[in-house]
């Protein structure tokens, strides 16, 4: 196996209940696994939560990671996937000063090359959003630095798996 | 309280009964059969403490004197009795003093429920007095837990709590309960857990894992097992038995291990790890099939792991799939529970002696018994050895006693020399290493095992992490027999110094109080041993006692425990002296 670190994303379908995050960062604490990113959300099932979480890590030791998280009582399912096996998106945000939007020509071809949209304008400020690629949303970081941005955030990783999941297939059996 | 009777979900008839949150509490344990509870009063919790008072013909409270007591108490009583041992305590300082006792329970996985009271409702996150997040402490010593604001959850919370500490690999649960929850009044009724849609306990057994270990272990020359607590905990004794007998395989046990058969059944070849014998480690590296049966190849059992059976293919009998691979890679690993799968492959394994195989572990242990074991325990220097002392309690005992240790060269000597006739009969803090472990985890089994000798065998280290227990001993009239072995040090601490810090013995030599005054103070008969001669009767006299007892031995202040892996090392580098 694998003993190189490589980016993993793991995909956690659990209970939706208080507490569990606590216990899922905790495992990662714990071995001193840095998380790259993390995402929750209800998932395609009613009552069903989704974590999302991206690590850098050799695959053996994901392995184990995973077998630690699914032990949790309220943990459904684990999985783990390389970056081949999903299909993912990242969100970023760009708050920019008005005056720019309309001064500096450059700009707007930005905009328009790196296909992000404008959510808002006001007097003040404008705000973009991008979605994509890490490296695509960090490329248009980069161009409008230049500019100034006046605040900048980007989300977690949201995925999904090319291969199916099959969570409703086993809560069925679960619910036997 | 009212009676009044309500359709359910299910369309069958539940009865409820308005009652309070606190007297729900109370109801639950009764319902899941609690007979016995160990705790400790407090603002947050007293509403339960008055229900305890209405129905003190039901459940027995024992006020331990110290929360760490009231956890190390339940956990005696669990391992001695296999049911799920109950502690409750108040907000704050009361839940925080759990945890140690938590953590222990959940290493070695202790089925336990722990109640704690919580501040009001509306002062959660507030900083309030006593109020501490202790759902958020003990979420990473705990198998689960849980945070109850609202009466009507209570039912369902407790009964989840003691479904998942029993269930599947036991452990420790904590359900938290806001005083206004306690004290709100709600329609009772009460149905115990059997699933939980997301906790697959036991997992299924994969008969093509079972054929594949017959196979392994049919073709083996030289094969080995190294059994764990898991044998005990699924109630797997006598097919575990069947199977060893049957292919004639030499056993050795992991600390928790210990008692599951007898100590001396023939293939019993005794304890493996840093202070185990001499044999089971050494051939642990000689061996060709090594059956590992409901243990968990903890660091000091394998030692430095890349050296640690490496010619070997590995059969791993397991309840926990995340064990599988964790620490040592194995060829075939066998899911499930461990009485279920040694039961399917009993038909299919061949009958063996291995007599050559034997052979090995015979003479290794001739010569682990003259470099160690003569010694300790058929001494002829001067000074009392730990050794002679546990021998003298098998003499009286006939092995029939339950040994509980505390953490120590005290509990890794009576690990090695205490015989057992029965399972259950090692009860001993082995995860966590827990000091001040053993007294209140005695009187936790003597309450479980009424019938049963229990004698509790502590350093003078540890004995005073949790020597306030004797006032409990003396209040529950619990008759345990308390040994201290007295060496005025923390003797492993003092032993590693000797080994590795070149006898610079920091902090670990002990001043000690009159221990027999102390003993006495609470009432317990005491008696103190300083020399060999009075050793046996002193011994005989506490055995006797049909009441508590405590004996102080007096024993070498600089005795060391052999044989010994030091860490990092291989299990076949064993050090003799
Ligand atoms: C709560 C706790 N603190 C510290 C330790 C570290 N420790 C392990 S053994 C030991 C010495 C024990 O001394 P004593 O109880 O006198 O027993 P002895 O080794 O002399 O038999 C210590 C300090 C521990 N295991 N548990």
């Amino acid at each position: 196996m694998n003993t190189e670190k490589q980016l993993f994303t793991i995909s956690v379908y659990t209970e939706n209940n208080i507490g569990l995050l606590n216990r899922i960062s905790a495992i990662f604490q714990r071995r001193h696994i840095n998380i790259e990113s993390l995402n929750i959300s209800p998932s395609e099932i009613v009552g069903v939560a989704k974590f999302t979480i991206v690590v850098n890590m050799a695959e053996e030791s994901v392995k184990k990671i995973i077998g630690q998280i699914e032990k949790q009582v309220e943990v459904i399912k684990a999985y783990y996937h390389d970056q081949d096996e999903i299909i993912y998106q990242i969100s970023g945000l760009f708050k920019i000063k008005s005056e720019l939007l309309f001064e500096e020509r450059q700009i707007q071809n930005i905009i328009k090359e790196s296909n992000a949209r404008i959510v808002t304008v006001n007097k003040e400020f404008f705000v973009l959003e991008k979605s994509g690629k890490k490296e695509e949303i960090v490329t248009l970081y980069n161009k409008l630095s230049v500019f100034g941005i006046m605040q900048y955030t980007r989300s977690g990783l949201i995925a999904v798996t090319k291969e199916e999941m099959k969570i409703s297939a086993l809560l069925e059996t679960y619910n036997n | 309280m009212e009676t009044q009777t309500i359709k359910s979900k299910q369309n069958t008839t539940k009865t409820t009964e308005r009652i309070s949150g606190s007297e729900a509490i109370v109801r639950c344990l009764i319902e899941e059969g609690v007979k016995i509870l160990y705790g400790y009063p407090g603002g947050a919790i007293m509403p339960v403490y008055d229900e305890l008072y209405k129905y003190q013909d039901k459940i027995h409270h024992v006020l331990t004197r110290h929360e760490q007591g009231a956890t190390h108490s339940a956990q005696g009583y669990a391992r001695i009795s296999g049911e799920v041992g109950v502690a409750m305590a108040t907000s704050g300082p009361g839940a925080t003093n759990l945890i140690t006792g938590i953590a222990d329970a959940q290493i070695d996985s202790t089925p336990m429920v722990c109640i704690t009271g919580q501040v009001f409702s509306h002062l959660l996150g507030s900083d309030a007095f006593q109020e501490t997040d202790i759902v958020g402490i003990s979420t990473p010593v705990t198998k689960w837990n849980c945070q109850v604001a609202k009466a009507a959850d209570i039912p369902e919370a407790m009964a989840k709590a003691f479904y998942i500490a029993r269930s599947g690999r036991p452990g420790p649960v904590l359900v938290d309960i806001t005083k206004d929850a306690q004290m709100e009044m709600f329609d009772f009724s009460y149905e115990k857990c059997t699933k939980i849609r997301s906790y697959v306990p036991v997992p299924k057994t994969d008969f093509s894992s079972v054929e594949a270990a017959a196979k392994l272990i049919n073709a083996a020359k030289k094969p080995l097992v190294v059994w764990g607590q898991g044998v005990i905990l699924s109630k797997a004794e006598e097919a575990f038995k069947a199977v060893i007998e049957k292919a004639g395989i030499p056993s050795a046990w992991t600390i928790l291990g210990a008692s599951a058969i007898p100590t001396k059944h023939p293939l019993n070849v005794g304890m493996v790890g840093m202070h185990g014998n001499y044999a089971p480690n050494v051939l642990t590296n000689e061996c060709d099939v090594l059956i590992a049966i409901g243990m968990r190849f903890d660091d000091r059992v394998t030692g430095k792991l890349d050296e640690y059976a490496t010619q070997a293919k590995v059969i791993h009998f397991e309840i926990d799939p995340a064990e599988v691979d964790k620490n040592v890679k194995t060829d075939v690993a066998v899911l499930g529970d461990a009485k279920a799968s040694l039961e399917a492959i009993l038909p299919l394994i061949n009958k063996n002696s291995h007599t050559d195989w034997h052979q090995k572990f015979k003479d290794l242990y001739a010569i682990e018994y003259e470099k160690v074991i003569k010694d300790d325990i058929h001494p002829t220097k001067e000074g009392l050895t730990m050794g002679e002392v546990l021998n003298q309690i098998n003499i009286y005992s006939k092995g029939d006693a339950a040994i509980v240790s505390d953490v120590g060269q005290h509990q890794m000597i009576a690990c090695r020399y205490a015989e057992f006739n029965k399972t259950k009969s090692n009860i001993t803090s082995g995860g966590l290493g827990t000091m001040g472990f053993g007294l209140p985890a005695a009187i936790g089994a003597k309450m479980a095992a009424p019938d049963r000798e229990v004698v509790s065998i502590s350093g003078d280290g540890g004995y005073q992490m949790t020597i306030q227990e004797l006032g409990t001993i003396f209040q529950q009239k619990a008759a345990v027999k308390v040994v201290v072995l007295n060496n005025d040090f923390l003797g492993m601490v003092r032993q590693w110094q000797q080994l590795f810090f070149d006898k610079r013995y920091a902090s670990t030599e002990m001043v000690n109080p009159n221990f027999v005054a102390i003993a006495e103070g609470y009432y317990i008969k005491a008696r103190k041993v300083t020399k060999r001669e009075d050793l046996a009767e002193a011994v005989k006299e506490m055995m006797e006692s049909k009441e508590a007892y405590f004996l102080e031995v007096c024993v070498e202040k600089e005795g060391n425990v052999f044989p010994m892996i030091p860490t990092g090392a291989s299990v076949s580098d064993i050090r003799l002296a």
